[in-house]
């Protein structure tokens, strides 16, 4: 017999092993997120899977579906739960959406729109931070990292290069770059690899590539990263 | 004949591209104009607002006169709010935050590209200019954002329109854009 768990009231099947995200996503089911990606060791870092599981709330990209549990995810105080992290996660890094290249492309961005998110509503932390721009084809703007660590794990898990790696805790928590000069110049990174178009914001970026593609035209100007994310996530997954 | 809807508007640390979105609303400002008026405004030249149902405010705080000014439409208008991404986030002029204000002031005043008699602007006149770039948010209470670089004509449209007809304003995905 398939063994279910309940979300929102629907009742969806699950296999052995899989995480509630991979579930709902199966299923054809959103649940927001940032640094799950189906073909990554879940890493649970931006707490924007947040659902609520028999009462509790948890991150689906990491918690096991079980038979039997209720999961919330369409609820109104998780929406405000999730709108007050995307908040969080813009102010402690410095995203001048009007002048990053990965405007409309960005899903940090998408995620934003997605919960109508009008606002900073903390103050901003304006840390300094550092752009890398020494390689030729790929470069690196710190200010936009929200450590995710998807870099980190594309270049290791997918790429065989461990150019990235994230040092410090809490405040300090920062990604460093695998070279002795600190610098993307002195990697082997190239522009073809994953980890260099994986990055969920304008992070990593292509040089001579940014505007090839209007503001006003791009992927998520006029559509929910929802159905964008089902839909690529689901074929991954196949 | 109905008393109309009184706002008033002002850009602070902003490039008046918000204002220039407003008038995007281009034959829609005319049934507009049937139902508001303008009270401060750099369309209008009034100097000081008074008794304002709604005031909108483009630009971050930057200096010492943009913050008098916040608060004579906090304490003046019913209704305040942020317009566009500077008012929200600070804004590209916000870009400045990481460098210290002594060098960025020389680097445009001292150092910069054919600047002649070099010496930093120091009239008592000139307002100071803060160590950092503020959104509103982090000085007065703010009621309302309206996201956007500018925020579009159908933004401002959508938003009046809510709030003259009494209902609580709310903007459709298409609405809402940081660029
Ligand atoms: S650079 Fe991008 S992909 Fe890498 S940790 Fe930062 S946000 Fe994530
Ligand atoms: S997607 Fe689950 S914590 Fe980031």
């Amino acid at each position: 017999m398939t063994k279910t768990i309940h979300i929102d009231g629907n009742t969806i099947p699950f296999k052995e092993g899989q995480t509630i995200i991979e579930a709902a996503t199966a299923a054809g089911i959103y649940i927001p997120h940032l640094c799950h990606h189906p073909e990554f060791t879940a890493h649970g870092s931006c707490k924007l899977c947040t659902v609520n599981v028999n009462g509790r709330n948890c991150s689906a990209c990491t918690f096991a579906a079980m038979e039997g549990q209720e999961v919330l995810n369409n609820s109104q105080e998780l929406k405000a739960d999730r709108q007050k992290i995307t908040q969080m996660l813009f102010v402690e890094g410095n995203h001048f959406c009007p002048s990053c290249e990965k405007t409309g492309n960005c899903q940090l961005q998408a995620v934003a729109y997605h919960l109508n998110m009008l606002d900073s509503h903390f103050p901003h932390f304006y840390s300094h931070r550092e752009l890398d721009a020494s390689h030729a084809e790929v470069i690196i703007d710190h200010n936009r990292c929200i450590f995710c660590t998807l870099c980190v794990r594309a270049s290791d898990e997918h790429d065989g290069k461990a150019v990235f790696a994230i040092s410090g805790r809490g405040i300090n928590k920062h990604l460093i770059i695998n070279s002795e000069s600190g610098l993307l110049k002195d990697t082997n990174i190239e522009a073809t690899d994953l980890a260099a178009h994986i990055c969920p914001t304008g992070a990593i970026l292509i040089k001579h590539t940014g505007y090839q593609v209007p503001i006003g035209e791009r992927t998520y100007d006029h559509q929910h990263i929802d159905q964008i994310s089902l839909a690529v996530e689901q074929t991954d997954e196949n | 004949m109905k008393t109309k809807i009184r706002i008033a508007t002002t850009s602070l640390g902003g490039c008046f591209g918000c204002h220039m979105s407003l008038l995007d609303l281009d034959e829609r400002l005319i049934p507009l104009a049937e139902l508001i008026e303008f009270d401060r405004s750099p369309l209008t030249d009034i100097e000081h607002c008074t008794n304002c149902d709604i005031g909108l405010i483009e630009g971050g705080v930057c200096n010492s006169e943009n913050v008098h000014v916040l608060r004579e439409f906090r304490k003046n208008c019913k209704i305040l709010v942020a317009v566009g991404a500077c008012a929200i986030t600070g804004g590209l002029p916000a870009m400045r935050n990481f460098i210290p204000l002594e060098e960025c002031l020389a680097e445009s005043y001292l150092r910069g590209i054919g600047v002649e008699n070099a010496q930093i602007p120091n009239d008592l006149e000139l307002p100071l200019l803060l160590d950092k770039v503020r959104p509103l948010h982090e000085v007065v209470k703010v009621d309302y954002f309206l996201p956007g670089c500018p925020p579009s004509a159908e933004v401002f449209w959508t938003f009046l329109n809510d709030l003259i007809a009494g209902r609580e304003p709310s903007l459709p995905y298409e609405c809402v854009h940081y660029d």
